[in-house]
């Protein structure tokens, strides 16, 4: 089971949490604007990087808040986890982060 | 032979023996008209069929581990064909169709046991999506019952019936043809009648990139070295995503780990395959008598192999609930695959963005089950370079037009 940190609460197991996929995915500027196979990419089409990811958890039995974490899919360590409004952090998608020790 | 009970030519005391090589285990040549990558069920059962239907024999299979060991060797091995939509009938009944014919065509008892399988039903609305499925199965021939509770329990005496708990059976739905099968042993029938043809089956051999004559797919760049090629095509299940991006295109896929796990050996008790979507657990007895049981995907992207262990105490919550008498039985182990889910929970089968590269991907929990007819409708999309009329309805531009196919009723956690 994964000890996933949320930002408000601290560490919870898995079971706290539902998972939301990938983070920063942006809704369409130009909706009707949009060509079918760009509506097919925002629906359907996600990341799914073998290694460092960025992505959405919601924090459902605690506080119910959305939180973003970066998380290897390989080692399933998770190497930051953040707030929706912060950037994504750098350092952990390069695989590395300064906040754990994992 | 359908209904109920064991298979009458098994003797579960008879397994096959553990083959000696049943294969060359050649060097890759410089270069093969065809090349398949992935050597998991479809991509040995694509190249049979490049061989046999297509004469096409100068074909590699690059695997970059060994033959079969990915989620050909990690599935709970149901067969049916029960799906709800036209173009699955026509894929899923096409393959049991031939799991039918193939013990004879390959010489190889791979022990297929047509025990029937039942799909229970637990609420209203299970009950109404049910009967739905049955009617829609029979339009299209497939064989399909719907059961009372009554019925279910004369099927599978063991499973608790009573309306007292949590969720009773309120009946289930019975494909009479479906069943299990030994996977190890049909991905070796297959590759060794694939070998004899002339297929290379080149393990411990990563495919790394792709060779490209401007948008055209020339080759391969692997841990072995280059090896070019006139058609590829991609069957690397849940690394699917990992080679597109490689190829220099997306697919709509999302990998998760998906785990089971089996018991020691018992008597035989389980005479048919149970599943339940709606408690997440589905049940059989292998030959040996090992209970063999599957859990849900675990709900976060993973490459690793392992899920969480709070999946499999759901798991066997749920099937301690349906079977009170598996409550003292041991697990002997678990493991996990790494399944390529589709937005749909159909497959992807077709041409990609890149010319004369075709995929296979997408079939998620349950492409076992389709390993013939994958390998069948992907050999003939490589040969021709046109989609046999089973799989043109599953090629990947369905996210752009928007004629999904949406099986998340009758495939979702189930298989
Ligand atoms: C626990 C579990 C239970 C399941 N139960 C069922 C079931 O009951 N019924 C059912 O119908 N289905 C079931 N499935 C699903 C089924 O196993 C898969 O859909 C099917 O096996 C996928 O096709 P495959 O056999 O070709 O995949 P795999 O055996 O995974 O083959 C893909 C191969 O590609 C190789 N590969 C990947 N990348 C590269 C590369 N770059 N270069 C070279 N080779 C590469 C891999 O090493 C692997 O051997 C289950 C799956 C799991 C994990
Ligand atoms: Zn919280």
């Amino acid at each position: 089971m994964l000890l996933l940190t949320c930002p408000w609460c601290g560490p919870r197991d898995e079971t706290e949490f539902h998972y939301g996929g990938q983070a920063h995915v942006a809704y369409p500027a130009t909706p009707a604007d949009l060509p079918d196979q760009e509506w097919a990419e925002y629906l359907f089409y996600r990341d799914n990087a073998k290694g460092a990811f960025a992505e959405r958890w919601v924090h459902s039995t605690g506080c119910r808040r959305w939180f973003n974490a970066v998380r290897d899919t390989v080692t399933y360590d998770v190497l930051a986890v953040y707030k929706p409004t912060d950037p994504r952090p750098d350092a952990a998608m390069a695989g590395t982060s300064p906040e754990t020790s994992s | 032979m359908g209904g109920n009970g064991m298979s009458a030519q098994t003797d579960p005391r008879h397994l096959p023996e553990h083959p000696d090589w049943l294969w060359r285990n050649p060097d890759p040549k410089p270069s093969y008209d065809a090349i398949v990558i992935g050597g998991g069920g479809h991509g040995i059962a694509t190249a049979y069929y490049l061989a046999k239907n297509h004469g096409m024999t100068n074909v590699a299979v690059l695997e970059k581990g060994w033959l079969a060991g990915g989620n050909m060797a990690r599935n709970t091995t149901i067969i049916r064909s029960n799906y709800l939509w036209d173009e699955s009938a026509g894929i899923y009944e096409f393959a049991l169709k031939l799991w039918e014919q193939l013990p004879a065509e390959l010489d190889y008892d791979f022990l297929f046991s047509q025990r029937g399988v039942l799909n229970l039903a637990h609420t209203l609305q299970d009950v109404r999506e049910s009967t739905r499925r049955v009617n829609a199965n029979r339009l299209n021939g497939v064989d399909a019952e719907w059961l009372d509770t009554d019925e279910v329990a004369k099927i599978c005496p063991i499973l608790n019936v009573s309306p007292d708990i949590r969720y009773p059976v309120l009946g289930a739905t019975f494909q009479p043809r479906a069943g299990i099968a030994k996977h190890d042993h049909v991905a070796w029938a297959f590759a060794r009648a694939a070998d004899r043809l002339g297929v290379d089956f080149i393990q411990n051999c990563e495919v790394t990139g792709f060779l490209k004559d401007g948008a055209r797919v020339v080759g391969v760049e692997t841990s072995r070295g280059p090896i070019s090629a006139g058609v590829v095509g991609m069957a690397a299940a849940g690394h699917s995503s990992v080679l597109a991006e490689r190829a220099g295109f997306r697919l709509p896929i999302q990998s998760h780990p998906l785990q089971a796990l089996v018991s020691e050996l018992y008597e035989p008790v389980h005479p048919t395959v149970v599943m339940s979507n709606h408690v997440h657990v589905y049940v059989s007895q292998a030959h040996k008598g090992e209970l063999v049981m599957g859990a849900g995907v675990d709900s976060y992207n993973g490459y690793g192999q392992r899920g969480s262990f709070h999946v499999i105490e759901h798991q066997m919550a749920a099937a301690v609930e349906l079977f009170p008498i598996f409550a003292r039985a041991h697990v002997l182990r678990t493991w996990g695959g790494i399944v390529d889910v589709s937005p749909d929970a159909s497959p992807i089968i077709g041409q990609t963005p890149v010319e004369n590269l075709y995929v296979n991907c997408g079939w998620g929990t349950g492409g076992f089950k389709a390993t013939p007819s994958a390998g069948w409708t992907m050999a003939h999309t490589m040969a021709t370079g046109q989609p046999h009329p089973l799989n043109a309805p599953f090629a990947l531009e369905r996210f752009a037009t928007g004629a999904l196919i949406d099986e998340h009723g009758a495939a979702a956690v189930a298989h």
